[in-house]
């Protein structure tokens, strides 16, 4: 934790360690606004250029982080301006029902419901992510690269052991302090 | 009875469906003495119901090269 404060104290920019660093927090970030694995992932790599392009700009009194942040979400409304003026104007199509074949579906049936808990889970869930891509992203490389393979792609302990050359007690004892950090940083911004 | 580094150990293991019945008895057992422990257990099992709800999403490994090279080539 001290290392990582100590690099981002004069908050000076490393392209270097961008992709390594923030993609996967800028990816969830993306993904969760366009819903669109692709489209999220060619918003990142915009970002990236777009920062490599005004790093000249940069004037450190925000963090690396927050910085490409404010770029992407720049480029999040760019890329709805775009497909809402392909279409010439923004046009709502409503169908009775998505699915077309069940006929009698009223509009007044498909309002949201107010009380549904669903949508509001997924609004907060979508949160979440962010909070614990961030705190991931705050942990050292190795840890935060075993914790994601065994956690997030699920990946078996044996595999991920030959592939990054170690035996399954260091890496439990990476998964450990991976998790006993994220605990305390979840902690820290989400509770 | 078993140290709190071998039940944080199994713990961890717990998390991830990996730990075996009879590992899972000595946590419990362990677990029914040691509040410390119980406590940091509980947390674990809270930080993987939420990883789990909150379906994260990350790039692949050959993406994740693409766009350095892509990067590289920019500067």
């Amino acid at each position: 934790m001290a290392l990582i404060n100590n690099r981002m104290a004069p908050h000076q920019l490393n392209p270097n360690i961008w992709v390594d660093q923030y993609a996967d927090y800028l990816f969830n970030y993306a993904v969760t606004r366009v819903s669109d694995a692709e489209i999220a992932k060619d918003l990142v790599q915009e970002t990236f250029f777009a920062g490599l392009k005004s790093a000249k700009n940069y004037k450190g009194d925000a963090a690396e982080r927050t910085w490409l942040i404010a770029i992407l979400k720049r480029k999040v409304i760019d890329h709805y301006r775009k497909i809402n003026s392909k279409k010439g104007k923004a046009e709502v199509r409503m169908n009775y029902s998505a699915n077309s074949d069940s006929d009698g579906d009223w509009l007044e049936e498909q309002v949201a419901d107010p009380f549904s808990t669903i949508n509001n889970n997924a609004l907060e869930n979508e949160e979440l992510g962010e909070a614990i891509q961030l705190c991931i992203s705050k942990l050292p490389k190795k840890q935060s690269k075993v914790f994601v393979m065994k956690t997030v792609q699920g990946i078996d302990t044996e595999d991920i052991c030959n592939a990054l050359g170690i035996n399954p007690s260091n890496l439990w004892v990476m998964i450990h302090r991976a998790r006993t950090a994220l605990m305390d940083c979840l902690n820290k911004n989400w509770f | 009875m078993i140290s709190c580094d071998k039940a944080a150990l199994i713990c961890n293991k717990a998390q991830y469906n990996e730990a075996s019945l009879m590992e899972k008895i000595k946590l419990k057992f362990h677990l029914f003495v040691c509040k410390a422990c119980s406590k940091h257990s509980k947390k674990n099992a809270e930080l993987t119901s939420l990883c789990n709800k909150a379906n994260l999403h990350i790039l692949s490994d050959s993406d994740k090269i693409a766009m350095k090279n892509k990067l590289e080539g920019k500067k």
